[in-house]
C-alpha cells in the first residue's frame, strides 16, 4: 500500500498579536490508502489543527505535506479548493450546514462547485440521501432535523464527489450515544468500501474500531500504532 | 471561472435569503425615492420661481419721472421731471445699447363694458415693444398691438386673461366690441396665461392695453406714466442707466447725478438677487439631499454589515466543501449589482410615478402654482443609485473579500 498522506516535520504556529502558540511541533505522520485511523489526545494537543491541515482547510507553517503524491505546500488557493471539493470530505463536530438550505441543497453544494450538472446532480443527491437513510428528509432544513440527522446530511455532503479520504473532527461529539453509534456505523461501512477514514475522537470505543490510533500530546505524536 | 456554477449558487442563495435581500432592496429603493423626490420638488420649485419671475419681463428696467434735489444751472431744487411721449425715441436715438424702449400711459378706475357686464379696471397705453419686454404674448387666435395700430391710432384692445374671463366668461373675445369710457374698442387679442410675481402697476391679467397713441387721444394724458426699456445685454444695465441720466438731464436741465430726478427700477437686478436666493435653495437642497443619501447609504451598509457574521460562516462552509475564492466574490458582486439595479430602478420608477401623479392633481391653487411641477432627473437618479450601490457593495464586499482570503477554518470560527 502506498501512503496517501505523507507529513514530514509539520509545524503550525498561531500568532495572535504578540502571543505565538505552537500547535504542532514538527509532526511526522503517514496514512496508507484505505486505512482507518483515530486521532486521540487531550484538549489542546493539536488534534483539530492536524485535521485542518490534512483536509487543506488551513495552511501549515513549515514542513512538507504530500497528499496523494502531490506537495500541498506549493498549491494555489484554487487547487486547494479543488482538493477540498473532490479528494477530501470533511465532517465537523458542529455539522456546519447552511442554515437556510434544505438537506438536499446542502448536499448539492459540493456538486455545484464540481460543475456536476442537471440530472446527474439530482441523481447523485438522491442517492446520497438514501445512502445515509434520509430519503424522506430531503426538504427539511437543519432546524427541522435532529443532531444525528444533521450529521448524516453532513456526511452525505462529504461524500458528494466521492472523495478518497473522509476526515471527521469529533463527529459524534454533539450527539447522543444512539445517534453517535449510527454515525460510527456509517464510517465503518465507508471504510469497508475502501475509503480512507481519519477520525478525531475522545471516545475510546470509537477509537477501538479503527485500525490504528495516533495519540497526540502538546503538539507532538505521543504514540503511533495499535495502542489499545 | 464557471458562470454556471456562480449562477446556480447565486440563484439558490438569493431565493433562500429573501428577508435580508428584501430589506436591502427596500433601503435602497427608499433612499432613491426620498432623494429624487426632494430634488425633484426642489427643481420644480426653482423652475416655477424662474418662470414666475419672467412673467413681468426679463432684463428690463422701468423709468419714472421724479423730483430734483440738486439746484442746476440757476434752477432750484424740487422741480418735477415728467416723461414725455417723445422721450423713448429720444433715448433710443442717443443710447445705442438699448434694444427695446417704449412709453406707457396708465389710468385706473376706467369703466369697461361688454353687453351687460361692467367692470372697473386699469387701462394702459403701450407700444408693440411691450410684447417683447413685458411678455404681452397673445393667446391663440389673437395678436398684440402692432405698429399700424399705433400709427393709425386704432381703437383696439389687448385684454388680460383674467379681465377677459370676467367680461366674456368662456366665450370667444377676439373680434368682439367692448366699451371703455363709452368708447368702442375691438378686442384683438387676449393675454396668454402667465405667472407674474412682481409688478409696478398691478398684474397684467387684469389690465386692458390699448395703443399709446389711441390712449393719448381718448384720455388726453399729457405725460407718460413710465418708460420701460431693455438693453441688448443685461450687463449693460448700469451703463444705460447712467446714459439715461445724462441724456434726460441735458433735455430737462437737471444734474445728471441727481438720482431723484428720475427713478429707475432695475428689474434685472432683483432677478439677480432672486437668482442668488435660488442658488441658496439649491445648495440647501443639495445638503439635505447629501445627508439623506448618507443615511440611506448607512442603512444599506448596515444591512449588509449585520449579515456578515452569518455570511462569513457561510463563506467558510462553502470554501470547506470546495468553493473557489472567485466564486464567493462573484456571488457577492452579482448580488450587489442585482439589488442595486432593482432597488435603483424601482426607486426611480416609483419617484417618476409619484411626481407624474402629483402633476395630474387637478386642483387649481396658488400654492401649486408656486410649487411648480416636480421634475425628476434621470442623471440625479443614476448618481444616487450608483452611490448607494457602491456603499452597499463595499460594505458587503470588503468583509466577503476578507472572509474569502483567510483560510476556511478561520471563517468557520468567525464570531
Amino acid at each position: 500500500m502506498s501512503a496517501i498522506m505523507d507529513m514530514k516535520q509539520i509545524r503550525k504556529v498561531y500568532q495572535t498579536g504578540k502571543v505565538t502558540f505552537e500547535a504542532l511541533r514538527g509532526i511526522d505522520i503517514q496514512v496508507e490508502r484505505g486505512e482507518s485511523v483515530a486521532v486521540v489526545g487531550p484538549s489542546g494537543s493539536g488534534k483539530s489543527t492536524l485535521m485542518n491541515l490534512m483536509g487543506c482547510l488551513d495552511v501549515l507553517t513549515s514542513g512538507e505535506y504530500k497528499l496523494d503524491g502531490e506537495l500541498v505546500n506549493t498549491l494555489t488557493s484554487n487547487q486547494l479548493a479543488d482538493i477540498r471539493n473532490k479528494k477530501v470530505g470533511f465532517v465537523f463536530q458542529a455539522f456546519n450546514l447552511l442554515p437556510y438550505a434544505t438537506a438536499y441543497e446542502n448536499i448539492e453544494i459540493p456538486l455545484l462547485f464540481a460543475r456536476v450538472t442537471g440530472r446527474k446532480r439530482r441523481q447523485r443527491v438522491t442517492e446520497l440521501l438514501a445512502r445515509v437513510g434520509l430519503a424522506d428528509k430531503a426538504a427539511n432544513k437543519p432546524t427541522e432535523m435532529s443532531g444525528g440527522e444533521m450529521q448524516r446530511v453532513a456526511i452525505a455532503r462529504a461524500l458528494a464527489n466521492d472523495p478518497e479520504i473522509i476526515l471527521a473532527d469529533e463527529p459524534t461529539g454533539n450527539l447522543d450515544s444512539a445517534s453517535g453509534g449510527e454515525i460510527v456505523k456509517l464510517f465503518n461501512e465507508l471504510w469497508k468500501q475502501g475509503k480512507t477514514i481519519i477520525i478525531i475522537t475522545h471516545d475510546a470505543s470509537i477509537a477501538g474500531q479503527t485500525q490504528r490510533i495516533i495519540r497526540l500530546k502538546d503538539g507532538a505524536v505521543d504514540g503511533n500504532g495499535d495502542l489499545r | 471561472m464557471n458562470i454556471a456554477v456562480i449562477y446556480n449558487v447565486f440563484v439558490r442563495d438569493f431565493r433562500k435569503q429573501k428577508k435580508r435581500i428584501a430589506l436591502t432592496l427596500i433601503a435602497l429603493t427608499w433612499g432613491t425615492i426620498s432623494i429624487m423626490l426632494l430634488l425633484g420638488f426642489g427643481e420644480g420649485l426653482q423652475q416655477q420661481l424662474v418662470t414666475n419671475q419672467r412673467g413681468m419681463g426679463e432684463s428690463i428696467s422701468v423709468l419714472w419721472g421724479g423730483q430734483t434735489t440738486i439746484p442746476f444751472k440757476g434752477l432750484g431744487k424740487g422741480r418735477h421731471i415728467a416723461l414725455h411721449k417723445e422721450d423713448p425715441a429720444y433715448l433710443k436715438e442717443r443710447i445705442p445699447e438699448i434694444q427695446y424702449i417704449g412709453g406707457e400711459y396708465q389710468r385706473w378706475g376706467v369703466e369697461v363694458r361688454y353687453g351687460d357686464q361692467v367692470v372697473t379696471e386699469h387701462i394702459t397705453g403701450i407700444t408693440p415693444e411691450f410684447e417683447q419686454m413685458r411678455n404681452h404674448i397673445a393667446d391663440r387666435g389673437g395678436r398684440m398691438i402692432n405698429q399700424l395700430d399705433i400709427d393709425l391710432r386704432r381703437r383696439v384692445v389687448f385684454l388680460g386673461d383674467e379681465l377677459k374671463r370676467r367680461l366674456f366668461g368662456d366665450e370667444n373675445a377676439v373680434g368682439e366690441m367692448i366699451l371703455m369710457r363709452s368708447v368702442p374698442f375691438t378686442v384683438i387679442g387676449v393675454q396668454a396665461p402667465k405667472m407674474q410675481m412682481n409688478s409696478y402697476s398691478g398684474s397684467d391679467e387684469d389690465k386692458a392695453s390699448i395703443p399709446a397713441t389711441t390712449f393719448k387721444a381718448v384720455f388726453g394724458d399729457p405725460w407718460l406714466d413710465n418708460i420701460v426699456y431693455q438693453p441688448y445685454d443685461v450687463n449693460q444695465m448700469k451703463i444705460v442707466e447712467r446714459q439715461i441720466y445724462e441724456a434726460m438731464g441735458a433735455k430737462y436741465k437737471f444734474d445728471p447725478n441727481d438720482e431723484d430726478a428720475l427713478r429707475i427700477w432695475d428689474v434685472a437686478e432683483s432677478q439677480r438677487e432672486m437668482h442668488n436666493i435660488l442658488l441658496g435653495i439649491e445648495i440647501f437642497l443639495g445638503i439635505i439631499g447629501g445627508l439623506t443619501l448618507l443615511i440611506a447609504g448607512v442603512g444599506v451598509a448596515n444591512i449588509m454589515y449585520v449579515s456578515i457574521k452569518e455570511r462569513t460562516r457561510e463563506i467558510g462552509i462553502k470554501m470547506a466543501v470546495g468553493a473557489r475564492r472567485s466564486y464567493i466574490l462573484a456571488q457577492f458582486l452579482i448580488e450587489a449589482l442585482i439589488i442595486t439595479f432593482f432597488g435603483g430602478f424601482g426607486g426611480m420608477t416609483i419617484s417618476y410615478v409619484l411626481t407624474e401623479g402629483f402633476k395630474r392633481i387637478p386642483i387649481q391653487s396658488d400654492v401649486l402654482d408656486f410649487m411648480g411641477r416636480p421634475t425628476i432627473s434621470l442623471e440625479i437618479g443614476l448618481i444616487v443609485v450608483a452611490i448607494l450601490g457602491i456603499m452597499g457593495l463595499l460594505s458587503g464586499l470588503f468583509p466577503a473579500m476578507r472572509a474569502a482570503s483567510i483560510s476556511p477554518v478561520e471563517s468557520l470560527r468567525y464570531e
